[in-house]
Order: C-alpha cells, then sequence, then structure tokens
C-alpha cells in the first residue's frame, strides 16, 4: 500500500497507524528486537516494504546504533524494543543520546493500558525511569492521540538541542482501530527553542573578540549539531584566533592548521589548555562547560571575559559565570558575526594577534612522550598507524571509552565534523561497536573503523552477528592491552598501584572472528600493523584485528582531576607501571 | 535566600513528577509546593518555594523552562507592595480547662476561625503570610499542637500583572 492509496477516512489499527506516522516522518530505517507486547508492530512490519528493520542482539546496541546512524546523518535515529526488559535494556543508549544531544526516537512496548501499574508480566515504568534521562517522553493511552504523539516526539528530538524522546506503547492501544490522520500542526506552547541570537550580544561579542589581545575560540559539540563548522572556521580564520575543540566538537575545526590548538580538557594539548588558561577572552560555542575541559573551576579562565553561545539557557552560566551570554543557535549567530565583521566597521590589531599566536606556537613544543621505546608496539603506533592507512579515505571512526578513545582523539587528525563518533558525556563503554554498526548502515559506503579496547568491545561484542546478518563490514581494531587501562592509569597514579579488578582477559578474538565467519586478524610486532591494515580494509566484511600492544602505556598529557588546566602532565616521570 | 516561583504548566499526568524529578535530581530544596488547576482546566499552576542563592534560583527557572510541559515560569517578586503570597493551615490543638480560653483569645487575634471543636481539642484555620503563620505557630505550640496540616504557599502578583497564558 503507498502513501497515496491511504484513503484518509480509512481505519487502521494502532499498530498500521505507527507505521504510516513512521512514513510521514522519513524513516526507512529502525534498529531494534521484538518481544510480547511490541508483538503487533512487527507483525505490521512483516508486510511492510517501505522500512528496513535491522535485529541486534541487544536492545542497548539497537539504541547505540540508532545514535550512531544519527550522527552522521544528522537525522533522529529510531528504535523499536518491547516492554519491561527491552525498554530497560535501551536505557543506557536513551542516557547516552541524551548527554551527547543526539536525536532519537525510541518506541518502548507496554503492557496493556489495563494493566498499567498491576506488576503484570514483562511491565516497567520506562516513562518514570526515563524521565531524567531523556528529552521528553509519553506514555500513549489512546490510539487517537499516536500521530500527535509521534510527530511532536520527531519535532522534539531534533530541534533546540537535540535528543531523545521515549514513547512508551501500550499492547491495547496498538490494537485499537482509528481512522488515521496526520497532524499538520505541532501545538506545544511549553517548548520555543531560541535560535536567533541577540543582535546586541552579537556586536558585543565581536567587538571583545576584536579587542582582545589573547583570545581563544572552544567549539564544541553543538557546531556539529546546528551545521556551523564552516561559520568557525571562517571566523576563526578572519580574526586569527586559535582554536581549540571539546572531544564532542572534534573534526569542526581541522587538525594540524596553524591555528588548531586540538583539544582541550584533561587530556587535551598542553596548548590547547596553556591558550585557554592565559587567554584574556574565551569565545565558547555548542559546549556545556563539563569537568572534563574545565579542569578546577576556581581556576578555569579566571582572568578571561567568557562569552558563551549555546541554544540551551540552561547550559549558560550553569558550570562557568558568563560575560556575554548568547542564546542561539550556533549557527545563526555565527553568521550574523560574520556579516557585522565584513562591514568593515570591525579591526583588530594585527601586531597583537601574531605576538599570541607565536606564544602558541611556542608552546606546541611541549609534547607529550610515550613511555615505550621504539620498537615495542604501543598503542599510540597503532592509531597512528590506523590514520595513516585511512586518512585519504574519508573515513568514520567511532571509537570506544577509554584510553584508546583518548588516543583517537589525540592522535587521529580529524579534519570533518560526523567523523568521529565516540561516546563523550556519559562515557559508555560498548557504545562504539553498535554506534559504528548505525554509522556503516548510514554511509554504507564509506570505510568505517571501530578502535575499541579489550575491555570495551567485550561490552557489546555479540553485535559480531549483526553485522555478519546485514553483511556490515565494520573494521574493528581491538587496542588489546589486558587491562582496563584508564582506570588502571587512574591506580597507578592515584591508588598506589593496586590494580583492582583492571587485568582483564579476552577470548581469542580471532577464533572468535572464525566462529562468526568473519576474518580475524592478530599483530604481536610494530612491523605487521600497517601489512594487517591493509588487508582488513581490503577484505569486504567485517573485520577483527587484535592488537597485542604494550599494556602499561598512560595517556599524556594528562590534567588530574579537579587540578587546574594548565597543571598538564607530559609523561610519566616513573617509568613504566611495573 | 527564599523564593517563590510560579509555574504554569500542562495539566498533563506526570508533569509534577517531572517539576519534582528536576529538583531532586539536581540538588534542588522544595521548601513548599502546592499544585491545582487553573481556570482553562487544561493547564495547571504550581506554587514552589525554595531556598538557594541568585545563581541556583536562575538554573531552577531555566531548567523548570527546559521541561517540555511548561508553558511559562516566573520568578515572583518578594516585595508585597508587588505580590501577595499567602498560606492556609488547619492546627489541632489541645484544648483543656484554661487553655480553651487561651486559644479563643489567639484565635480573635490572628482572626483564625475555629473549624471543629470536642472536649479534648480546637481545630484552627488559618490564613495568613509567612511571617503570621509562623508567629501563630509559635503561640500555639506551647499549647500542644496534635495535628498540624499545611496548604503551602499559594502566591499572586498586585495589580495588572498575569502569569497566564496570554505571551
Amino acid at each position: 500500500m503507498t502513501a497515496e492509496q491511504i484513503n484518509k477516512t480509512e481505519k487502521m489499527t494502532g499498530a498500521r497507524i505507527f507505521l504510516e506516522c513512521l512514513r510521514k516522518e522519513g524513516v526507512d530505517k529502525i534498529f531494534g528486537y521484538p518481544g510480547g507486547s511490541i508483538l503487533h508492530i512487527y507483525d505490521e512490519l512483516y508486510k511492510c516494504d517501505f522500512i528496513k528493520h535491522y535485529l541486534v542482539r541487544h536492545e542497548q546496541a539497537a539504541v547505540h546504533a540508532a545514535e550512531g546512524y544519527a550522527r552522521i546523518t544528522g537525522k533522529p535515529g529510531v528504535v523499536l524494543v518491547t516492554s519491561g526488559p527491552g525498554a530497560c535494556n535501551a536505557i543506557t543508549g536513551i542516557a547516552n543520546a541524551y548527554y551527547d544531544s543526539y536525536p532519537l526516537v525510541v518506541f518502548t512496548g507496554q503492557v496493556d493500558s489495563r494493566l498499567i501499574g498491576n506488576d503484570a508480566f514483562q511491565e516497567s515504568d520506562i516513562v518514570g525511569i526515563t524521565r531524567t534521562c531523556c528529552k521528553h517522553n509519553y506514555l500513549v493511552k489512546n490510539v487517537s492521540d499516536l500521530p500527535r504523539v509521534i510527530k511532536e516526539s520527531f519535532h522534539i528530538a531534533r530541534t533546540g538541542k537535540p535528543g531523545p524522546v521515549v514513547v512508551s506503547l501500550p499492547k491495547d492501544v496498538l490494537t485499537s482501530v482509528r481512522e488515521f490522520k496526520y497532524p499538520d500542526k505541532i501545538d506545544l506552547p511549553g517548548y520555543n527553542p531560541t535560535y536567533e541570537g541577540h543582535p546586541i550580544q552579537c556586536r558585543r561579542a565581536l567587538k571583545a573578540l576584536c579587542d582582545a589581545k589573547r583570545p581563544v575560540i572552544i567549539s564544541g559539540g553543538g557546531v556539529i549539531h546546528s551545521d556551523a563548522w564552516q561559520e568557525i572556521r571562517e571566523l576563526a580564520r578572519k580574526l586569527n584566533i586559535p582554536v581549540a575543540t571539546t572531544l564532542m566538537g572534534i573534526g569542526t575545526f581541522p587538525q594540524g592548521e596553524d591555528l588548531s590548538l586540538g583539544m582541550l580538557g584533561m587530556h587535551g594539548t598542553y596548548w590547547a589548555n596553556h591558550a585557554v588558561s592565559n587567554c584574556d577572552v574565551l569565545f565558547a560555542v555548542g559546549t556545556r562547560f563539563n569537568d572534563r575541559i574545565t579542569g578546577c573551576l576556581k581556576r578555569f579562565c579566571k582572568d578571561a571575559k567568557v562569552i558563551h553561545v549555546d541554544i540551551d539557557p540552561c547550559s549558560i552560566s550553569k558550570n562557568v559565570p558568563v560575560d556575554t551570554p548568547i542564546v542561539g543557535d550556533a549557527k545563526k549567530v555565527l553568521n550574523l558575526m560574520l556579516n557585522e565583521y565584513n562591514t568593515g566597521k570591525y579591526s583588530y590589531d594585527m601586531d597583537e594577534r601574531r605576538a599570541w599566536i607565536s606564544q602558541v606556537n611556542e608552546w606546541k613544543h611541549n609534547k607529550a612522550m610515550k613511555a615505550v621505546k621504539d620498537g615495542i608496539m604501543s598503542p599510540q603506533d597503532v592509531i597512528e598507524a590506523i590514520y595513516n592507512k585511512t586518512k585519504d579515505k574519508d573515513a568514520i571512526i567511532a571509537t570506544e571509552v577509554g584510553q584508546h578513545q583518548m588516543w583517537t582523539a589525540q592522535l587521529y587528525k580529524f579534519s570533518k565534523p560526523r567523523q568521529l563518533v565516540t561516546s563523550g558525556g556519559l562515557g559508555t563503554m560498548g557504545f562504539g561497536f553498535p554506534a559504528a554498526i548505525g554509522a556503516q548502515i548510514a554511509a554504507p559506503d564509506k570505510l568505517v573503523f571501530n578502535i575499541a579496547g579489550d575491555g570495551s568491545i567485550q561490552m557489546n561484542i555479540q553485535e559480531l552477528m549483526t553485522c555478519v546478518d546485514y553483511k556490515i563490514p565494520v573494521k574493528i581494531a581491538v587496542i588489546n592491552n589486558g587491562y582496563l587501562g584508564m582506570v588502571r592509569q587512574w591506580q597507578e597514579k592515584m591508588f598506589n598501584k593496586h590494580y583492582s579488578q583492571t587485568p582483564i582477559t579476552s577470548p581469542d578474538y580471532v577464533k572468535l572472528a572464525e566462529a562468526y565467519g568473519i576474518l580475524g586478524i592478530r599483530v604481536t610486532k610494530e612491523e605487521e600493523i600497517n601489512s594487517a591494515l591493509d588487508k582488513a580494509i581490503a577484505y569486504n566484511g567485517p573485520v577483527i584485528i587484535d592488537f597485542v600492544v604494550e599494556p602499561f602505556e598512560m595517556v599524556y598529557p594528562w590534567v588530574l582531576a579537579g587540578k587546574p588546566l594548565d597543571e598538564v602532565l607530559l609523561s610519566n616521570e616513573t617509568g613504566l607501571g611495573e | 535566600m527564599r523564593h517563590t516561583i510560579s509555574v504554569l504548566v500542562k495539566n498533563e499526568p506526570g508533569i509534577l513528577s517531572c517539576v519534582c524529578d528536576l529538583f531532586s535530581t539536581r540538588g534542588y530544596n522544595i521548601e513548599s509546593l502546592s499544585v491545582a488547576a487553573t481556570i482553562d482546566p487544561s493547564f495547571s499552576r504550581i506554587t514552589i518555594v525554595t531556598v538557594g542563592d541568585e545563581f541556583v534560583i536562575e538554573q531552577i527557572c531555566k531548567q523548570l523552562n527546559r521541561l517540555i510541559n511548561t508553558i511559562k515560569v516566573v520568578e515572583l517578586p518578594k516585595s508585597a507592595e508587588k505580590c501577595i503570597e499567602k498560606e492556609l493551615i488547619f492546627c489541632k490543638v489541645t484544648a483543656k480547662d484554661n487553655a480553651r480560653n487561651e486559644i479563643l483569645r489567639i484565635a480573635e487575634i490572628f482572626d483564625a476561625k475555629i473549624i471543629d471543636v470536642s472536649t479534648e481539642t480546637y481545630t484552627l484555620e488559618f490564613c495568613g503570610d509567612s511571617r503570621q503563620v509562623a508567629t501563630i505557630l509559635a503561640l500555639l505550640k506551647p499549647l500542644g499542637v496534635k495535628e498540624l496540616v499545611r496548604s503551602g504557599v499559594v502566591a499572586i502578583t498586585r495589580e495588572n500583572q498575569f502569569i497566564n497564558l496570554n505571551k
């Protein structure tokens, strides 16, 4: 049945209405897992020719995959899971998308509405449970509300500060019969995100940046959400201002360019952290000043005037007091500032700017040092090799969470937004692999790598079968050091080398790959890295490469938790951990 | 510092939970809370009394505003010239011998009503601002308060200032 064939007054079940609503929203891919209370939708899906459903092996992975899809396409990822355990398994994924502000619409089954609250089989109060980890949620009580709720959900998920919306669908709503009509308008009087920045504030910000002696820009994840990376590059280049990015903002400014400071924060570069600590005007766009980028808050930018652009008024002056707040969409605000600058009424002192940039360049000599000698395969060697092999291929790089994630952020020279897929705010181990699957589905022709730790990969390794089923050729590079490396690193520095529960074992990844019918490669020597990567990239299908690396390498630069940003450690003065 | 915040919300199930969850997850205090439908029953008005510095109150208002189903969030002025705040209390006091007369005297002074009597107790109804409520309770307490029920503060701005749907 095509959209045109559906008579407006035709009656259909809630389950059918659900799919018609998705069609209206242009959804053609969903990630999910069936179960008792959602069966009526799965029965409709069986007959449906306009939606492709990806069956995962765990609901958490469905949500991460949908987020990976959203990260690449910018469109909301859609998830379908059952009630009770299905919905509860999805929570980590929902929270992850909420913290990193990516749009999702997560549909969860629910028991018959007459049974809600009676502790029925597979009942959970998913609306109550997710209230503090999603942007908004709904329990649909009547089939006549279903089209409105779905329309509002997609609208809320993708507008303003994007985020996940959860919709709980009781079984009887899916079986009730109603005429289908998709609403044309949205009526949400309490939801009006501010897009236009205040022009006077924008001019004030521009003036402050021109008058500044030592300005710095921080470009955050919001620059990706609002697609404002070209504008931020233009502004930085026109005004000659160095740019640091947050983890979520990586790719908004090309690493390696003269004005690029790389990432700031706990494992940011020495020069980014020093530039931010010594600036006199800080222009922060689309970041919420997470503790991982500010270090000790009292000492963060203590002498600087802070200009903060964010679409979420709550982010402004939440952690860092702001002198010039601008609530609005980054792209619109930056365009307003650029237009204003192009009038020619503004100018800055080029000599002062040169002096500041040369100071920044001076700091750039303070590079982090590796602990291992040349010739021993370090995790950094592997990640640099992946960069060199993929830099001309416009690859997408997903990571898990931990040491390998920080090394990837530091060593892979990202030049484009939506190129790095990583869990920032929530820091979810097990995110990267399913997110890489979603990213590959969104961009089937691109090369997708998942750089993983041996701890993280085991959190969602069951999704290998999903890759096999749908021929998703994700390349997994396991940086296998036999430890939960980041935690071990903290134990080494702060817990007297008590490696409590951080040594972790792995299966034989090559045999595991064989069991799944995919390619597995083990690399134990530095000189084997490149040939293994060549083989993996050339292979038409999923690959696991097990890089057995030096276990005690640590991530530097490192600003210890709670320390000010300019107290950067560059190496482990005490040598390797054992 | 004590602040009174007025919140206009969609009258939908779960909205009160959303507001309360916001306070608990972000570690803010609720000193009193009152909620009921407005003249248009599809909307409710919540009055929250909370404690915090300017910075905390600003965050509370922003966070409340961020909820999809909140229509309007207003921090009410503290000055009595701009805003009226009142609270209703029911107070059941031990009333024996001489205390019976004393309670009647207190009721008369404060213009409180006796809404229920028994051989052992008087139940007073009193409506006033928070200072008056504190004073009458301080006087009744030594006589033996058996039960106290407070409505929580409700507040409204004076004259031509409205908090309603029209923007």
